[in-house]
């Protein structure tokens, strides 16, 4: 088990986290060779809780240079974790964003050092509820504490401590990552040269809510779900879960981008077999999505981070006035939307500048013409990658002239 | 760069904040923030300029004059500069009040129908001028409120906007719009340069 661990407490209760270490081996075996740092700080959670000696799976991409100018971190969606680009070692495919991050590419790993962890509540490895609690010998389930983005984000800072990141080039991230994103930015002004929230919002809307809910429900109604517990039962909500991840599918996509892929293309040509299997090709499709999204994520892990992009309220936080969230920051913004993002749509991004502005904030924004929906920023859109790109290498060049003034 | 540019950034002091609106590719932007200090920001409608400014390192804002500009808090600028760009909005009258509002000073260019090509090809033709800085016809033009330099002052002293320079160029040349030259100039200007506030 790869356990790093924070040097200066290394002495504290090294007995305790040795066990704790041998319960994860145990446990999650499929887990067992990723990068992982052991949090032996107090957390305390935005509920209330405060945890302590939890891990953060993560994985780096490139070298951080001599004078650590060059590290960006990255904050995966809902559905990511922390294997961003090359093969992810668990699911034996593709990392989610190697369109975007890897040699040569928009985020260059031959030039920059990427980092991006696993999140709190997740499943690949970090504090999440499929880990054992130490104090019942079971899984954690849904007696795992309720996180929030903040959370997220504040339990990453440890890690920026133990690799010795004083300030990052950049801060990234689509969607829930977009979220994170603007909640490292109004937390840690100085911590990061630039930050680039993609496809997101400063407060999940009724309609995000209402569809999070949906996958919510789906889980919870399928009986082997039970109460959370099913690792007792060894049936797992499969069913449950691929309705969720169906639905939410469905909202990544766009009206145009559907009907030009499948329109009312059929399974087998021709003929409608007057029954209820997977006629049209958009059924098989989505019915793949979710079979092949339930072995590789935890029904509970769903539950946790839904929950806490609905809680997500930046403007919330700081009394209603979203511009406060980014009082006197240096952090230069590049906000980028979608057109034909209907889950965070380009209204909502706008939100985002126009409280940058208020402020006096430095920030970008376009909206990229796409006809792949919300899902566009993990896709293959040149002119996307080509403003991403361009923003970090100009923001590279600024940064390393500030650091050596 | 163009000259028009060389006399707004001489007019802009060092180290000041500036909203370049309908920057385009950032020229005037790049020059204020290499050469002058400037703190830049641009507003620009067209997607792959705005593209093009972000891959320069400029901050710019894709979005439209008329909706954006009420965002921007009060005085948040020490100029905001508006080149050649009054004349294509609807609403030319709330664009500048919107720009007093944001700018300490704002810096506003415009074309002039007043030019005397323009006047003789009105006069001789009979048809809409169609000049080097109005190389549009009627029927495309995103021009849809010409003015004069005559017809710029007029408002602004109506509106009691306070001109605090007003500069003209003709073929590169500049030279300075006084009340005695009025009449001249607005013959033989094919641009008028103004800094209100």
């Amino acid at each position: 088990m790869n356990c790093e661990r924070l040097k200066k407490t290394a002495k504290k209760g090294f007995f305790a986290q040795f066990s704790w270490a041998f319960f994860l081996f145990d446990m999650n075996k499929e887990t067992k060779n990723i990068k992982k740092l052991i949090i032996d700080q107090s957390l305390e959670l935005d509920c209330g809780k405060t945890i302590k000696d939890f891990p953060l799976a993560y994985e780096t991409y490139g070298t951080l240079n001599k004078s650590k100018t060059n590290a960006i971190l990255v904050f995966h969606a809902l559905s990511g974790d922390q294997f961003v680009t090359n093969i992810n070692p668990i699911t034996k495919k593709k990392g989610w964003w190697t369109t975007a991050v890897g040699p040569g590419k928009a985020i260059d790993t031959d030039k920059f050092f990427v980092i991006c962890v696993n999140v709190l509540g997740g499943c690949m490895g970090s504090f999440g509820p499929k880990e054992i609690n130490p104090e019942t010998n079971e899984l954690f389930a849904t007696t795992f504490p309720v996180i929030t983005i903040k959370d997220m984000v504040k339990a990453q800072i440890y890690l920026l401590e133990h690799l010795g990141i004083n300030k990052l080039l950049s801060v990234t991230g689509g969607s829930m990552g977009g979220m994170q994103v603007l909640q490292f930015a109004s937390l840690y002004p100085d911590k990061t040269y630039s930050a680039i929230p993609i496809a997101c919002s400063a407060s999940h809307s009724a309609q995000n809510i209402a569809l999070n809910e949906l996958g919510r429900q789906a889980i919870m109604a399928d009986p082997n779900w039970n109460k959370g517990n099913y690792f007792k039962t060894n049936l797992s909500p499969d069913k449950g879960l691929a309705v969720a991840r169906m639905a939410a599918h469905i909202t990544y996509l766009s009206d145009k981008g559907l009907q030009e892929k499948f329109g009312r293309k059929l399974q087998v040509k021709g003929n409608l077999k007057f029954s209820f299997d997977a006629d049209f090709q958009i059924e098989s499709y989505l019915r793949h999505q979710g079979s092949v999204f339930v072995d590789r994520f935890d029904a509970n892990s769903y539950l946790y981070i839904t929950r806490a992009m609905d809680y997500f309220d930046l403007t919330k936080q700081f009394n209603g006035n979203l511009a406060n969230a980014f009082k006197k920051t240096k952090t230069k913004f590049c906000v980028i939307s979608f057109s034909s993002d209907w889950l965070y749509p380009t209204k909502e991004n706008k939100e985002i500048v126009i409280a940058l502005n208020a402020s006096g904030a430095n920030v970008s924004f376009v909206e990229i013409n796409s006809d792949k929906g919300h899902d566009s920023f993990l896709l293959d859109i040149p002119e996307f990658l080509k403003t991403l790109g361009e923003f970090i290498n100009s923001n590279y060049k600024e940064f390393n002239n500030e650091t050596r003034i | 760069m163009k000259q028009e540019f060389n006399v707004i950034s001489q007019i802009i002091q060092n180290n000041k904040r500036v909203l370049d609106i309908g920057c385009g590719d950032g020229t005037l932007m790049q020059y204020l923030k290499s050469n002058q200090q400037n703190d830049v920001r641009g507003l620009e409608p067209q997607k792959n300029l705005v593209q093009k400014c972000i891959a320069k390192g400029l901050s710019v804002i894709e979005g439209d004059a008329e909706k954006e500009l009420v965002q921007f808090p009060n005085k948040s600028f020490d100029y905001a500069v508006l080149s050649q760009t009054l004349q294509a909005f609807l609403t030319p009258e709330e664009v500048l009040k919107q720009l007093l509002r944001i700018g300490k000073q704002t810096i506003v260019s415009i074309p002039n129908f007043g030019y005397w090509k323009v006047r003789l090809h009105l006069l001789f033709k009979g048809t809409m001028p169609i000049t080097k800085n109005l190389p549009n016809e009627w029927y495309n033009t995103p021009n849809l409120h010409m003015c004069t330099i005559q017809d710029f002052v007029n408002f602004c002293n109506k509106k009691n906007i306070k001109i605090n320079r007003s500069l003209c160029l003709t073929n590169e040349k500049i030279s300075e719009i006084t009340n005695k030259n009025m009449f001249y100039k607005n013959m033989l200007s094919q641009l008028g340069i103004f800094l209100i506030q």
